[in-house]
């Protein structure tokens, strides 16, 4: 136990990044799940059903595939670059969650904030430069497969990458100028505070352009509908992941999924208000609202439990109501309750985002890719600049009336 | 005053700037050739950095702001040109493109 | 061996690796992601001299857009590897041992600079960043004039750049 209080910095950040990784691990494969029940629903039909009650067994279904296909190189293909490029790719897309709080600093650990792996003062910055990286992932992946349609998929797919990397980022400056700070907490406590007591205090009513710009950059930068085309190829030619198989594919979709999370992420703390709670503190009843949502969800899964009879699903359905069950009594404890607030509001925000995500992907229609090179460069960034200057003479205004 | 000294730095600054100017003597590839450049350029901005450090003061970053901010606009151009030559020449080695005219 | 030295050493040992990979690799590809991993290094060096906003300056512009100009050139001339001819005896027997000579009496020389006798442990031995803060207020006030002045180089880079890679049509 020594080393533990000697070293306080090094134990808590690896049990930190430890849970995080298996936090995330999980997370990602769900995101499938999640995403495949959404468009089946939107679509008038089920999705996975069969496998586990629900269809809740389903990822686990398709990582045991994933692993038991066979792994294929394309002959001529340069080895080293083939098998780095979805390394890459998923090692980027999920360092950024340490950067990323989920609750206040004040729940700490041993001295050191628990709820952020890596609390630095540039913290934006820093999102931002592990997202710019991740174009090498697919611009490596299409050319080691060594064909020309990943090559040209690859290329494309990077190209849009770039491009609407910029809008996001000048997407984001509006924000930065109204907050004053490139620290991810001290920007999500600048949104505390209540308009007429009860609207909180958010920075998407100021800068909505901002957010909109955002939203459409993030989509066409993490090559989502309707902006895959370079990915939609996939059902045609191929795109960069044409010639990968097995583990190396997974490792693909689970970058894709986690930059998601990351770009919702990022979508939370900068308009939403992170792990704030839309309502204010002095509604106290407001505060038992994680441990109710889960007792509920105990509630409708018991009841499923009944009503389906099936062997496994049944078995299956047990165990998950027992875990709701025991943490949503868990989180009647005050201490537990209070450690709750932020993760449950931060989780349930980005969960909505990448909801809207997923819709937007059932409902709309692909854009050509000379359709989005042209949104991207000639209207999503002049608005973003328009926004930018906007934002910058309302805050300086007042001092140039007292000036002049 | 940083806890490795400042002189480790400054002399992977020279082992780095020295590597890039054997890279620029000795490859044959145009692309490569401008990479080494690149390698120099860096070796620098390292060097003015830990300057920067040893004596507290921020122009060293803002100069190495800039050295970025030039570095970018002359590979923006540098390529470009590198593209055309390509283009005309149907080669990358510089051996090959020593005629004034075509 | 407190943790700053080993990460320099690793840091370190990484950027001369990748310049030697940049050196002796036969494939322009595999010297791209050698300097790219020089550049990954120093932006860690930076932060560990304090400079966090230069290092993440670092890792946007030039780790993930310049080099990623790189790739793109090198993807789209279809660069192949670099034609294996030897060095000429010239060159082997009198430029290799010369470029050596020349890197390590730039060390020695830096190592034994006016800055580098002063062996700086730290009074407190702590490593205070600079605030981004700070060093906006010097790029905006004493510098702002060269600041302007990068901005329109940039623009005349842009224009040279497209019309120099345009087709004649």
């Amino acid at each position: 136990m020594d080393f533990v209080t000697q070293h306080p910095v090094l134990v808590v950040s690896l049990a930190k990044i430890v849970g995080l990784m298996f936090l995330l691990m999980t997370t990602l494969a769900y995101l499938s799940w999640f995403e495949r029940k959404v468009i089946a629903h939107i679509q008038s039909r089920w999705g996975p059903y069969y496998v586990g009650a629900h269809g809740l067994l389903q990822p686990l279904a398709d990582g045991v595939k994933f692993l038991f296909k066979e792994d294929l190189t394309p002959p001529g293909a340069d080895r080293f670059v083939y098998i780095l490029a979805p390394m890459l790719a998923l090692t980027l897309a999920m360092t950024t969650i340490a950067l990323i709080p989920f609750g206040p600093p004040t729940v700490q650990w041993l001295g050191q904030s628990t709820l952020i792996v890596a609390d630095s003062s540039i913290g934006l910055m820093f999102v931002f430069a592990i997202t710019s990286m991740g174009v090498y992932g697919v611009a490596l992946a299409g050319w080691s497969s060594n064909s020309k349609y990943p090559l040209l998929g690859g290329l494309r797919s990077s190209a849009q990458m770039i491009s609407y990397e910029v809008a996001l980022t000048l997407a984001v400056v509006g924000v930065v100028l109204l907050t004053g700070t490139l620290n991810f907490n001290e920007m999500i406590t600048s949104q505390s505070g209540y308009y007429l007591h009860f609207i909180p205090r958010w920075n998407v009513v100021p800068q909505i352009v901002g957010f909109l710009c955002y939203f459409m950059s993030a989509i066409a930068e993490t090559n989502r509908a309707p902006f895959d085309l370079p990915e939609g190829e996939t059902e045609l030619v191929g795109g960069f992941h044409t010639e990968y198989s097995s583990f190396k594919f997974a490792m693909f979709f689970m970058a894709e999924y986690a930059n998601m999370i990351t770009v919702s992420c990022l979508a939370t703390i900068l308009f939403f208000g992170g792990w704030l709670s839309p309502f204010p503190d002095s509604w106290t009843v407001m505060r038992y609202l994680p441990p109710a949502g889960l007792l509920a969800l105990a509630v409708y899964l018991a009841y499923d439990t009944v009503v389906l009879a099936r062997g496994i699903a049944r078995i299956q359905l047990i165990v998950v109501t027992t875990g709701a069950l025991v943490i949503g009594l868990a989180c009647l404890h005050p201490v537990v309750l209070t450690i709750i607030q932020g993760p449950f509001w931060f989780l349930l925000k980005v969960g909505l985002i990448m909801f809207f995500y997923v819709w937007t992907r059932a409902t709309l229609p692909r854009l050509r890719y000379d359709q989005l090179m042209t949104f991207g460069w000639k209207f999503l960034l002049p608005v973003a600049l328009a926004n930018l200057v906007i934002t910058a003479l309302v805050k300086v205004w007042p001092l140039l009336v007292n000036h002049g | 005053m940083s806890i490795v000294p400042i002189s480790y730095y400054l002399v992977l600054s020279a082992i780095l700037f020295g590597l890039g100017i054997v890279a620029f003597v000795f490859k044959r590839n145009i692309i490569t050739i401008f990479m080494a450049i690149e390698l120099m350029l860096n070796a620098v901005n390292l060097a003015f950095v830990a300057f920067a450090r040893a004596h507290d003061q921020l122009d060293g970053l803002v100069f190495v702001f800039f050295v970025i901010v030039v570095a970018a606009a002359e590979s923006a151009v540098g390529l470009a040109i590198i593209i055309t030559l390509y283009q005309n020449r149907q080669t990358l080695n510089i051996e090959r493109i020593n005629l004034l005219k075509f | 061996m407190s943790l700053p030295f080993i990460v320099f050493f690793v840091c370190a040992f990484l950027a001369v690796l990748g310049a030697l990979t940049l050196i002796l690799a036969r494939e322009p590809i595999h010297s791209a992601l050698a300097l790219i991993l020089v550049m990954v290094s120093l932006a860690v060096l930076y932060l560990l001299l304090g400079a966090e906003f230069i290092a993440a300056v670092q890792v946007i512009v030039y780790a993930g857009a310049i080099m990623v100009l790189f790739v793109f050139v090198i993807m789209l001339l279809n660069a192949g590897i670099e034609e294996r001819t030897d060095f000429s005896k010239l060159a082997k027997y009198a430029g290799l041992p010369l470029g050596m000579f020349l890197i390590l009496f730039l060390a020695h020389w830096m190592a034994h600079s006016l800055i580098g006798q002063q062996v700086a442990n730290g009074v407190a031995g702590t490593n205070v960043s600079v605030a981004t803060r700070d060093l906006s207020h010097q790029l905006f006030q004493t510098y702002l004039f060269p600041f302007e002045a990068t901005s329109i180089l940039i623009l005349i880079a842009i224009l040279g750049a497209l019309v120099l890679a345009k087709k004649d049509e």
